[in-house]
């Protein structure tokens, strides 16, 4: 049996950052480090850091603003997923609280934690519940808080991270239109589980760096590269590339070995920091606000982090 | 393939990858506190001299290669 969808679309994008921006300046008032060395190592120039807002606060406001511009009401929206890791309740979650924000009755909530990687996974599962009729229009968030999971007195990783959120509303395309969301290319390196880590009896962010730089720029390629050709879209054919912005120079390693050469490539990481599951969205939803991604050009999204996990596909802008 | 046809192939990867001049690359410098090679530009160099010398030097290798020579070396060794 069949619904009839054979596909999804974006149709509406925000975020949020807060509005306390921490400077390279700032950080090396704080611990013993230098504008020089951290945009030449990581290319951050600053980041923006949560004062009172919490994960679901900034959630929400991402959320209202993509919900905002798809031209849908609360009433519309049946199912809402957000990916964090950085969620500081056990329940309620933070889709809940999202719902609860923005006043929609009665939809699926859901949050997922595969790190880093989390909105593209998100996005992928949105579309899978739509296509499969199990929900008509979804709000999909990537939202993080990792200044609450950062150690502000080591200079290895207090430089690196950032706060905010990012949102996408996804609905079901017409009879016979093309869909704007291409098939996920996800999965897991699970003997490197330890690469990237949160741990309960430890609660900072840290990082085998070497390891996952060198993974990330010497595997992910060629599987970022799947992604665009299952959604039958040529990798020199994609006009933008959105990867996790976790360091500038992984972002131009992949690029480097990917060919997607007249692809606008994100680098949102150089105000914005690494904001994990947020990273993805976030860029994405100021490029389109910049008027940088043509509509309906095929974007490719593609994260990775710990677990280590990721995700890809290409999506379609409004 | 001799010690000085490993170094002198280090030392074009080192030019590439972290701007190193060539005649810097002797087999005494440390990477790090000599040539200015950072971890992340070390892990470049690692992975193209896995390319061009076609043998495997893990992530925990990668610590204890602190001068060019150490490098040379178990390039040497891994590719017999």
């Amino acid at each position: 049996m069949t619904n009839g969808v054979n596909g999804t679309k974006v149709v509406g994008l925000g975020h949020y950052q807060p509005s306390k921006v921490l400077t390279n300046e700032d950080l090396a008032k704080m611990v013993d480090t230098n504008d020089e060395w951290i945009v030449s190592r990581v290319g951050i120039k600053e980041r923006r850091i949560a004062e009172d807002e919490t994960v679901a606060d900034m959630a929400t406001a991402a959320a209202e603003k993509a919900l905002a511009a798809s031209g849908l009401t609360a009433a519309d929206i049946d199912y809402v997923i957000v990916a964090t890791c950085t969620a500081l309740d056990r329940t309620p979650n933070v889709a809940s609280r999202v719902a609860a924000g923005l006043g929609i009755d009665a939809p699926a909530a859901i949050d997922i934690n595969t790190a880093c990687s989390g909105f593209p996974h998100a996005v992928a599962t949105a579309d899978h519940a739509i296509r499969a009729g199990a929900a008509t229009n979804a709000i999909v968030v990537g939202v993080e808080r990792l200044s609450d999971f950062t150690d502000w007195t080591d200079r290895s990783t207090c430089v690196l991270f950032g706060d905010g959120a990012g949102a996408v509303v996804l609905t079901a395309t017409a009879p016979g239109e093309e869909p704007g969301v291409g098939p996920v290319v996800w999965g897991s390196v699970p003997e490197m589980s330890d690469a990237v880590r949160i741990l309960g009896d430890h609660p900072y962010i840290n990082q085998n760096g070497q390891s996952v730089f060198r993974w990330a720029t010497t595997t992910l390629a060629p599987l970022a590269r799947k992604a665009a050709e299952s959604a039958g879209v040529k990798i020199e054919d994609v006009a933008a590339v959105v990867f996790h912005q976790a360091n500038l120079r992984i972002i131009e390693g992949i690029a480097k070995r990917l060919g997607a050469d007249n692809a606008v490539i994100a680098r949102d990481i150089v105000e914005s920091g690494n904001t994990s599951a947020a990273s993805v969205p976030l860029a994405l939803s100021k490029m389109v606000a910049r008027g940088e991604i043509p509509s309906g050009a095929p974007v490719l999204l593609f994260a990775f982090g710990g677990g280590l996990t990721y995700a890809g596909q290409i999506i379609r802008c409004p | 393939m001799t010690r000085d046809e490993i170094r002198e192939g280090l030392a074009e990867i080192l030019e590439e990858v972290a701007g190193v001049n060539p005649d810097d690359a002797a087999e005494d410098k440390s990477f790090t506190d000599d040539l200015d090679v950072d971890s992340l530009s070390m892990v470049e160099v690692v992975v193209a001299a896995e390319e061009r010398f076609d043998v495997k030097i893990p992530d925990d290798e990668v610590q204890n290669l602190k001068t060019v020579g150490d490098a040379v070396s178990f390039i040497e060794k891994a590719g017999k």
